[in-house]
């Protein structure tokens, strides 16, 4: 109004209540304000850097991975379509190292997200020296792997500490990694090292329900563990979503544990895609890479979104 | 009244007193139960503890151990090759916590007889520390430009950034490769350092942060006058420092524990981390290699204890991708 008015323009009642209506509409639509429109290009400018080393870094390689993973080789450009996919996934190890990652990640991520949800409670239900086992349980975290790595093989070697606590229990020796085992072992150092990250993301979570829908849920003599299963998850919904996709993330990253246990050719259960793409990439094959880096990114789309869905589907009313 | 005289209650009153009874003893029971779930929870975390910790403890205790002894412990798991004449070696693996004869020999070996590890504990302080201090400039200006004047470009812009953050380093390596490649930086720190500066990652948690500032805020100190950069420096900066501070810390981590890149990245074993060579470290010098380990844990350590609110509060800034 006040704006209309200083531009000097007569209009009768009805006309101005209009033309408010519509000028403010453009007023939104379009930033007319001059210093508003200067400070959006002012904070793009702030932007710029970081988008234009993600453009670069990041967006523009990952089209020419795509462009890659179609064509026949570098040189040439004949296009091919899918041939380097199908190539790829014919391809032994790389079926050996999908069929490992995913047995891994389907073992590992669901007891990451059980286990630590555990210790999350356990902690939330006011024991004593709870900040202390905080530090304790979020310092595997901290140490590099590359630390503490001789001290697992010391554990699970074949005349490791394992082994023998297994001899006194007249137990028959194992060969923690180098027998389908090796998986286990992983799956043990994965959980060692993420369960307190996970459980702090949950402690949050707990925290931050509401006491007083507890409250009435109790007075309403509901049981602890519907108390629990009814609201505490519901509400922890998007948490539980959160923890399950950086556990799958951490996941993929396991590579790293296996390859300082066991170097660049472990047992066959822990070959994993990583080590796929490195022996890849030590051989410069850009249209196997390209088609890996590829089938993995939208498997990756697809198990994020299927877990938003799912999420969508269990915590809509809880949303607030 | 006059019926306490003689004692009579009715029946109204007696079945009063049972159930003021029954929630007594059910009360009771209730708080025992309660203690006893207690004391249970504790023990299994306390267990936990333990075994959370042992890895960490033992690799420090056994970096005070003379190298014979360490050899005569754990000669069985890493006589892989030749044992080079080593006096004795028990058949059995001795996990002791504590040493028999606390020496510091090993760290003198490290620290002044073979400088390689030193090279290469200095060859991760160069990859870590521009990594952190540029990623953080870099993240800082983003996250101003993605809290100020939010538009459906600038969200668009954002969604794609998470989704490059959860992509596994599988899929980001190709390309970074490819880029370094073009660059000409394959084989320098360079390789490293670029992608690691333009990661989405603290991007996202920051503009998080920022984006919980109220916007009454800064639109008062626009009024009052402020350029954007002002907002930026004497706004913005201030609230987040904490933020700053927790971001920095999982950087840190991060990129303190890499392995993936400099394998792929880094043909030059020279230019390698410690933490890629700690695993290339042969069995003779296994001795060596726990008081290598331990002197790669000092600082995320320290980090750590300095800061651990701060990496709570960034791990829970994390959480709830949604926000």
């Amino acid at each position: 109004m006040h704006i209309l008015k200083s531009r000097g323009k007569k209009r009768t009642l009805q006309q101005e209540k209009v033309g408010t209506k519509k000028s403010v509409q453009k007023i939104k639509k379009t930033g007319s304000n001059p210093r508003t429109r200067r400070g959006k290009w002012i904070s793009a400018g702030y932007l710029f850097p970081s988008a234009a080393g993600v453009l670069l870094f990041f967006v523009l390689p990952f089209m020419i991975v795509i462009y890659y993973s179609v064509v026949d080789n570098p040189i040439s450009h004949q296009f091919v379509f899918l041939d380097n996919f199908v190539m790829v996934f014919q391809n032994a190890a790389f079926q050996q190292a999908a069929k490992n990652t995913l047995t891994f990640s389907a073992a590992a991520v669901p007891l990451a997200v059980v286990l630590s949800l555990l210790l999350a409670m356990m902690l939330e239900s006011k024991i004593p020296f709870k900040s202390q086992f905080r530090t304790f349980f979020l310092s595997p975290m901290m140490v590099p792997i590359a630390s503490v790595v001789l001290i697992w093989q010391v554990l699970f070697h074949y005349n490791g500490m394992m082994n023998e606590i297994l001899a006194f229990f007249h137990a028959d020796k194992v060969d923690w990694l180098n027998s389908s085992y090796a998986q286990v072992v992983i799956i043990i150092l994965f959980l060692w090292k993420n369960l307190g990250y996970n459980m702090i993301l949950f402690m949050s979570a707990l925290s931050s329900i509401p006491k007083d829908i507890i409250e009435v849920a109790v007075l309403e003599s509901a049981s602890s563990f519907q108390i629990f299963w009814r609201i505490k998850l519901r509400y922890m919904s998007s948490t539980i979503l959160f923890v399950t996709i950086m556990s799958l993330i951490n996941s993929f990253k396991v590579f790293r544990e296996i390859y300082l246990l066991k170097g660049e050719y472990p047992y066959d259960t822990m070959y994993m895609l990583q080590h796929f793409m490195n022996n890849t990439f030590s051989r410069l094959d850009y249209q196997k890479m390209s088609a890996a880096a590829i089938m993995m990114a939208i498997v990756m789309v697809v198990i994020i979104g299927i877990l938003f869905l799912t999420e969508n589907h269990f915590g809509k009313d809880v949303e607030g | 009244m006059s019926r306490r005289k003689g004692k009579k209650y009715s029946a109204e009153e007696l079945s009063l007193q049972r159930w003021d009874k029954e929630v007594k003893r059910k009360k009771k029971l209730r708080d025992t139960r309660h203690m006893v779930r207690i004391l249970i929870a504790t023990m299994i975390a306390g267990c936990f503890a333990v075994l959370f910790l042992m890895p960490i403890v033992l690799t420090i205790t056994n970096s005070f151990m003379s190298a014979s002894e360490i050899s005569a412990n754990y000669g069985q798991v890493f006589a892989t090759t030749d044992t080079g004449g080593k006096v004795y070696i028990s058949d059995k693996v001795n996990l002791k916590f504590i040493p028999d004869m606390v020496s510091f020999s090993q760290y003198g070996t490290v620290l002044f007889k073979s400088p390689e590890y030193l090279l290469k504990f200095w060859n991760s302080v160069i990859l870590v520390g521009p990594i952190v201090a540029f990623q953080l400039l870099v993240a800082s200006g983003a996250s101003y430009g993605f809290t100020r004047y939010r538009g459906r470009i600038k969200e668009i812009i954002f969604f794609l950034y998470i989704i490059l953050m959860l992509m596994p380093y599988q899929v980001t390596l190709v390309p970074n490769y490819l880029v370094s490649d073009w660059l000409n930086v394959l084989d320098t720190n360079w390789a490293i350092w670029l992608p690691g500066i333009f990661s989405p990652f603290s991007v996202y948690l920051l503009t998080k942060y920022m984006r919980r500032i109220p916007t009454s805020v800064m639109e008062a100190a626009q009024i009052d006058g402020a350029g954007e950069w002002q907002i930026f420096r004497r706004i913005c900066m201030p609230l987040c420092k904490g933020a700053m501070c927790s971001i920095a810390i999982l950087i840190f981590i991060d990129y303190w524990n890499m392995v993936e890149q400099p394998l792929i990245l880094l043909a030059d074993q020279e230019k390698h981390p410690l933490s890629v060579f700690l695993s290339k470290i042969n069995s003779g010098e296994i001795g060596l290699a726990f008081a290598v380990a331990t002197i790669y844990m000092v600082p995320p350590i320290l980090v750590f204890l300095y800061g651990e609110d701060y990496l709570v509060e960034g791990i829970t800034y994390q959480g709830g991708i949604k926000g």
